[in-house]
């Protein structure tokens, strides 16, 4: 296979690039989001809101609606909608600043390429920055949302609500906004971080944010 | 022809840019043999195809026709992990940007290309020290792009560039955004590292400073060379030169 790849006079052989261990990346990326902190948490803030929006409008659905029976199916419609739009909004903030903490470094994945990073690699750095920004954000979105919303039931006096289908459907909320979070984050980031890993190096150190 | 007398040969290189309904062959049939050892500059007025050139040997970009060859290795033959391996081992690139990571100092950044050839991290920080301490940076080692000059800051890029013990360095301007003393410096930096360690250096630049260093010269006009002068020819025709680079 690599006869072909010689002049006819032969010279060196090219070998395989070696492939990183996962630990390697691992390290690099909590290097990288630690470093750039402040710019990790306004991202993190961004995926905060959106989840933290959602979470709240879910868990004000779980406290029992009052007033006769056709106010009830309309608070219910109103509040599925309210769910809806927060699920929407979510998905454009936390695509919004992925797509910008992403593209602002499409120099520094040429620049990697350069000196000799696999486009495996770039995607794995990205996307062990992602999965841990996700799921601490959405994690922390979620607890927001939540607080704020049972807060308000307790200054308001209003006890009734904390009953069994209460905390299981909390339980439930934790996990949802968990992974719509974290899957929206990973969707957002992991696209344009595998178009400029697969780029020609060229290309990628010319683009300007 | 010994079998590595040249380190690159280009053979009928076209490269063409498209944009809209319009196309810019940037570069319009190039043949070039730099020999091992070898200091080159390439030069020529804006938009001649330097940089194009540059991105094309160092393997960033692909022409559209023509063939280089690194090493006798002809790289259009090479899958995307090959063409990762000889980034990292055979050749190392110095930008007129710098293009350093801003969030690394410069000891991580001499350090990276060590990473990716999967050194140990305890011989690639003392290879990085060992590199900085040749570019007269050993003492910053711990300082941020951000907190370097310019000067500074294009030494720990030639020093990232020589982690890895390259065969060639690529250079593409890279003293375009310096002063012209600090432009000195690094030029005759260049200069020693090719004498002494004896790595090929090819340098695409405006720079008439470079004249003086170079072995070769190959000036290039619209995608093609125009000429290629020996060193011993060149003193006597600076003037001309001069002339040359104000287009
Ligand atoms: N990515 C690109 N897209 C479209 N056209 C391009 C691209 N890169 C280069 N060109 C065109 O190709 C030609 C050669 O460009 P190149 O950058 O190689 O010139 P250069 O000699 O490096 O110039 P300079 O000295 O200004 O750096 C120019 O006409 C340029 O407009
Ligand atoms: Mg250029």
């Amino acid at each position: 296979m690599n006869a072909d790849k010689q002049m006819p006079t032969g010279g060196m052989k090219v070998q395989k690039q070696i492939q990183l261990p996962f630990s390697k990346a691992w390290q690099i990326s909590i290097k990288s989001i630690k470093i750039r902190f402040a710019r990790s948490v306004i991202t993190a803030a961004g995926i905060f809101l959106g989840i933290a929006f959602y979470s709240s409008v879910r868990t004000a659905g779980l406290f029992p609606n009052s007033g006769t029976g056709k106010e009830v199916i309309a608070a219910e419609h109103r509040q599925q909608w309210l769910a809806y739009m927060a699920l929407l909004v979510c998905f454009v903030g936390i695509t919004n600043s992925m797509l910008m903490s992403v593209t602002e470094r499409y120099k520094e994945i040429g620049t990697m390429k350069c000196l000799g990073a696999l486009d495996s690699f770039v995607v794995k750095l990205f996307f062990i920055e992602a999965t841990l920004m996700g799921v601490i954000s959405s994690f922390a979105g979620w607890l927001g949302g939540w607080l704020i919303v049972v807060l308000l039931h307790l200054f308001s006096g209003d006890l009734k609500g904390f009953n069994g289908a209460f905390f299981s459907g909390t339980l439930m909320q934790l996990i949802v906004c968990t992974f719509i979070g974290s899957f929206i984050t990973l969707m957002a980031a992991i696209p344009p971080a595998m178009q400029a890993a697969q780029m020609p190096p060229a290309a990628a150190l010319r683009s300007e944010i | 022809m010994a079998s590595n007398e040249y380190v690159v040969r280009t053979k009928g290189l076209v490269k063409e840019f498209t944009m809209g309904d319009q196309t810019v062959r940037a570069l319009n049939g190039v043949d070039l043999d730099i020999k091992r050892g070898e200091y080159i500059s390439i030069m020529g007025p804006s938009g001649s195809g330097k940089s194009t050139l540059f991105n094309a040997i160092g393997g960033l970009d692909k022409p559209n026709e023509g063939s280089v060859f690194i090493n006798d290795v002809d790289m259009a033959q090479l899958d995307a992990s090959e063409l990762a391996y000889l980034r990292c081992h055979t050749i190392g690139y110095i930008f007129q940007t710098f293009n350093l990571i801003p969030v690394m100092t410069a000891l991580e950044n001499v350090t990276l290309p060590t990473v990716f050839a999967g050194m140990p991290s305890d011989d690639g920080i003392e290879r990085a020290m060992y590199l900085l301490n040749v570019v007269g940076l050993g003492a910053r080692y711990h300082h941020r792009p951000t907190e370097l000059s310019g000067g500074q800051q294009q030494r720990v890029a030639i020093a990232r560039a020589l982690a890895n013990n390259p065969s060639i360095v690529l250079a593409d301007e890279p003293t375009g955004n310096l002063d012209l003393k600090t432009g000195t410096e690094i030029i005759e930096l260049l200069r020693r590292l090719n004498k002494e360690q004896g790595v090929t250096i090819i340098s695409a630049t405006h720079d008439l400073k470079m004249v003086d260093v170079s072995d070769r010269i190959v000036w290039i006009r619209d995608g093609r060379i125009a000429k290629i002068e020996e060193r011993a020819d060149i003193d006597l025709k600076i003037g001309e030169m001069d002339g040359e680079s104000l287009h």
